[in-house]
């Protein structure tokens, strides 16, 4: 059998294929962050909390309203979206001219609040969430044992990406959002209500958010503490992206699920902590990071 | 020369409440609350002054903790010595990665020292010395000098008091020197600074390791008081939470940090029988904060003094 | 004759004035110090402070006409934190004994501080040995579990049954590290082998890659040496990748009763555990565990809240018997008093502070076995007390006198 650094080749496979799935969540939630980012001009520091709370939304919808995960793949989106569009409303709103510094602050805040009224009511184990029938079981792949419900996460995240980036990227809706990225009054002054689609915007990044909780419902245990060590981590892949930059987030996303899973092989010890060594490295090479623009 | 001005009257009327609050504070909280009011300032040093947001600040904080707890365990230092060495190792962290991260601004300044701080988090984890989770315990705050005991709670104060006291003069120092004017000038207006002959880069990097180096020190002597080193020290939550401690406080003010620091502690502290609806209450006063009160406590109170002519 | 009676009145008066001044303050005040908030809070936290408080309630609320009070805190899972409040209540709120104490970073903080005043720390939560080797001290107790009786309990068994090749999942930190290798140490002495181990980050949520590489190496047994969200999440990726029905087996070396409850039966079944309490033995256990339930929301108690209010019953027994509350004092009535409750039936406490009582190993029940909720462990063997625990004349301790 072929071996690279002593492992097993086909083993290596198996590993990137796993190291591909956890990408798949990293470029979801940095694709919300960075748009949100985009627009809003805020470092959402409650997308991780947000995620948690689309797993738990999409956990009571089933256990109180007894609806399964397809319903709950669009349900929860919708509701968390919508309680993330009245804090813009009611607080985010105010800090658009200010420093980044009081965005992260109030979203930080933000973050504790949802994070400890979770943990009030359901307490910190978590919660069991089945695999849907339809997806479970999985597929001999000869090299590894891979579970449809894995497969079904890179494919959906793969879709929800590329549709996102073409929406703004190819729709007159996306093209309207990045002129006011880039000159909000003059956009306003068009006729274009500006402050609706900021709004709409964060419910968007937000929605991203909690379809990416729901998708990790099954997998991890649904716990109110699933978030909040994966924001720092989901910040630095915005940032090794490029700050603002929707296909640097997602491209980048795929990218250090692939970094990480190879050093769960070679050490794993550090496999939480290449990612700042990446993002150091690449701050030091390239400043806006690998996909930004130099501002 | 008439030097008892309001500001120095109220200096000291501060300095001799502190020196009396013993009597009616638990005095480990008020060690604490000095230990991250010198944290807050120091960091403070660096945002208030040069505007740069460091989101790595607990590296130079723990690992100075660890490095004077390992040399007062193991090697049996006296505790000045053992505090110079964490201090010496903190700044020296700082001049690497500072010479580092000021070739950044902005947001990408702030990751590229929280990379920094993930990578000596790593180091802390790993290293024998620290113990992991466990971290460095039981460590002898032993004689200053050889001569004077800290074992005694009140007798550590002081000294804790005396030393934030002076650190604090330092950065008053510092921040009204000349040296300070150009920190100044470089963060209201970074390309007029340089083109005014200014060599920015070193004042930058001078600002940052001294920045370090007093967060070193505030870290040593949370070491002492509480005589363990832990990993608590070095994760990413602490450097979050001294940015909230300046915040509170007041940016850019020379007492701000220090208020905000002792607000936190208390919180921290006061709450901790309540139990897990700390972080909802915490939560709750940072959104209150950053909507209502943005300019921080002291900034908040500056008018009100202001009025009374009591600061400039 | 009036002279005697007043004579013996006298001495009453002044045998209880004595009796009285035994007390500090005129009272016996008791901190638990746990988790409330954190990865812990779950499987200690409010449950045992709600646990200390029904020990104090069936001791009678007073001790000698002394009234018992309690107070708790959250030391957040942080070293510092816990050495802050233990050394604030010892200081300034006049409290004699401290309970529950999880995660041994906190338990080993507030050691350093019991050890200095000379107060009682009684330990339910955390897992290490170090508690009762190099830390040990004369005032200082560790009630419930250890390290050394997880790794004997699971470890043995699973050999025994066949589980000869072992690969760890360790959690990258001191407790890992100690429980991976306990367990090694009892899995070469049964004569079976450890193929390879992996140490994961803490805390870590995907562990599908630990896992195939655990696969790969062709263990019969998959060791976890971790806790909390850890183990239960790797639990769960080992079902969804097939490694339970490809033929490996799964040691979850720490499991709680929360853990298997946040599991559900359908993912946990069949898997093998060490505990140093079930709700549903007899009817002692039965009913402490009701009445527990019933202020906690319907959660039946885990072993480490059980153990606080055994550790809080017998303390209180002690100090009372003692007639004091000063720690060495009541330390030594405790060594010296034999513990019979539903929690511990022959319990007793060695010199390095180790109370040794029977373990048991359990098997979680597959979901067409359980009866109901919470009904989740078959109790398999019970294993004695001095079979569990690591024997005192390997003890680091150094007031084991040898």
């Amino acid at each position: 059998m072929m071996t690279i650094l002593g492992i097993p080749v086909q083993a290596l496979f198996g590993q990137l294929l796993l190291g591909l799935i956890n990408g798949a969540f990293y470029a979801m939630l940095s694709l919300g962050l960075a748009l949100i980012f985009g627009l809003l001009n805020i470092v959402n520091f409650s997308h991780g909390a947000l995620y948690m709370m689309g797993a738990f939304v999409a956990w009571l919808l089933l256990n109180f309203l007894g609806m399964g995960y397809w319903t709950a793949l669009i349900v929860t989106p919708v509701v968390v979206a919508i309680f993330g569009m009245i804090v813009e409303r009611t607080m985010l709103r105010r800090l658009y001219k200010l420093d980044h510094l009081y965005g992260l602050l109030l979203t930080f805040g933000l973050a504790l609040i949802i994070e400890g009224a979770f943990r009030q009511l359901y307490g910190i184990s978590g919660m069991p969430y089945a695999v849907p029938k339809e997806l479970q079981g999985g597929w001999n792949l000869g090299f590894m044992f891979l579970p449809i419900y894995r497969g079904w996460v890179v494919v959906a995240s793969l879709v929800l990406c590329l549709g996102s980036w073409l929406l703004i990227e190819k729709t007159k809706l996306g093209s309207y959002l990045r002129a006011a990225t880039e000159n909000p009054s003059l956009v306003q002054a068009f006729g274009i209500n500006v402050p609706m689609m900021v709004t709409l915007t964060y419910g968007f990044g937000v929605a991203l958010a909690a379809i990416a909780g729901v998708l990790a419902a099954p997998i991890y245990s649904v716990n109110p503490l699933m978030g909040s060590n994966l924001i720092i981590v989901v910040f630095a892949v915005v940032v090794i992206g490029g700050m603002g930059s929707i296909l640097g987030a997602v491209i980048t996303g795929f990218m250090l699920g692939l970094v990480e899973g190879l050093t769960k092989v070679f050490y794993p010890e550090a496999a939480s902590t290449v990612i700042f060594v990446v993002m150091a490295i690449v701050l030091m090479i390239k400043p806006a990071g690998l996909f930004g623009k130099r501002s | 020369m008439n030097r008892l001005t309001p500001q120095v009257i109220l200096v000291l009327t501060l300095i001799a409440l502190a020196i009396i609050a013993p009597l009616g504070i638990y005095p480990i909280f008020l060690m604490k609350g000095l230990c991250f009011g010198l944290f807050a300032a120091a960091f403070n040093l660096l945002l208030g002054y040069v505007g740069l947001l460091s989101f790595g600040h607990a590296m130079f904080f723990g690992f100075s903790a660890y490095v004077t707890a390992h040399a007062a365990k193991e090697w049996g230092l006296t505790p000045e010595l053992a505090i110079l060495a964490g201090i010496a190792t903190a700044a020296a962290l700082g001049a690497v990665t500072g010479w580092l991260a000021i070739r950044r601004s902005g947001i990408y300044f702030a990751m590229v020292t929280l990379a920094f701080s993930q990578m000596m988090y790593f180091v802390a984890v790993q290293a024998p010395f620290t113990h992991g989770e466990d971290g460095i315990q039981g460590v002898p705050r032993g004689r200053l000098f050889g001569l004077i005991d800290l074992n005694d709670t009140i007798v550590m104060y002081y000294f804790v008091l005396a030393v934030f006291v002076a650190s604090l003069l330092l950065i008053h120092r510092i921040i009204t020197s000349p040296f300070g004017q150009v920190l100044k000038a470089i963060r209201d207006n970074e390309p007029r600074a340089i083109s005014l002959g200014y060599q920015v880069d070193r004042y930058k990097l001078l600002a940052f390791v001294l920045s370090a180096g007093l967060a070193g020190l505030a870290g040593s002597l949370k070491a002492l008081v509480f005589q363990l080193a832990s990993l608590t020290d070095v994760h990413w939550h602490a450097s979050g939470e001294v940015v909230l401690m300046t915040l509170l406080g007041g940016v850019g003010t020379v007492f701000g940090p220090t208020v905000g620091a002792f607000l936190v502690v208390a919180i921290q502290n006061y709450l901790s029988e309540v139990g897990s609806w700390v972080t909802i209450i915490q939560g709750v006063i940072f959104v209150v904060c950053v909507l209502l009160f943005r300019s921080g406590m002291i900034g908040v109170m500056t008018p009100w003094l202001k009025r009374r002519g009591i600061t400039g | 004759m009036m002279k005697r009676l007043l004579l013996s009145a006298a001495a009453l008066a002044l045998s209880t004035s004595m009796a009285q001044a035994q007390y500090s303050d005129n009272k016996v005040k008791i901190g638990v110090l746990t988790d409330l908030s954190g990865t812990y809070s779950d499987l200690a936290g409010q449950g045992s402070v709600e646990a200390a408080r029904m020990a104090v309630e069936d001791f009678g609320g007073k001790l000698n006409g002394m009234p018992i009070e309690i107070v708790s805190a959250d030391h957040q899972n942080k070293a510092d934190i816990a050495s802050s409040i233990g050394r604030k209540w010892y200081e300034n709120e006049s409290v004699d004994a401290i309970f529950d104490l999880v995660t041994t970073a906190a338990a080993v903080a507030v050691r350093e501080v019991s050890r200095e005043k000379g107060k009682i720390d009684i330990n339910s939560g955390a897992a290490s040995t170090v508690l009762t080797n190099a830390q040990c001290s004369n005032t200082g107790f560790h009630w419930t579990y250890d390290t050394y009786a997880l790794a004997v309990g699971t470890g043995n068994a699973v050999v025994k049954q066949g589980g000869d090749t072992w690969f760890f999942l360790t959690a990258d930190y001191a407790f890992g590290h100690d429980l991976q290798a306990q367990t090694e140490k009892v899995v070469k002495a049964n004569g079976g082998k450890v193929l390879g181990a992996v140490r994961h980050p803490f805390p870590n949520s995907d562990f599908s890659s630990f896992l195939l590489q655990a696969q790969g190496s062709g263990a019969k047994i998959i060791g976890l040496a971790n806790a909390g969200a850890d183990t239960i999440n790797a639990i769960k990726q080992a079902k969804e990748f097939g490694i339970t029905q490809s033929g490996q087996k799964l040691a979850g070396l720490l499991v709680f009763l929360s853990d298997v409850n946040s599991l559900g039966l359908e993912t946990a079944q069949n898997m093998q555990l060490t505990t140093g309490f079930y709700w549903d033995m007899d009817d002692g256990t039965r009913a402490f565990s009701k009445k527990f339930s019933e202020r906690m929301k319907g959660k039946m108690p885990t072993m480490v809240q059980a153990g606080v209010y055994s550790s809080v019953m017998h303390y209180l027994k002690a100090a009372q018997a003692a007639k004091s509350d000063e720690g060495i004092k009541v330390a030594d009535k405790m060594r010296e008093l034999p513990i019979a409750d539903f929690f511990a039936k022959n319990g007793k406490i060695r010199a390095d502070g180790r109370m040794v009582h029977d373990m048991y190993l359990a098997e979680v029940k597959k979901p067409a076995e359980s009866k109901g909720a919470w009904d989740y462990y078959k109790i398999l063997r019970t294993i004695p007390g001095d079979e569990a625990y690591k024997p005192l004349a390997e003890s680091a301790c150094a007031l084991v006198k040898k």
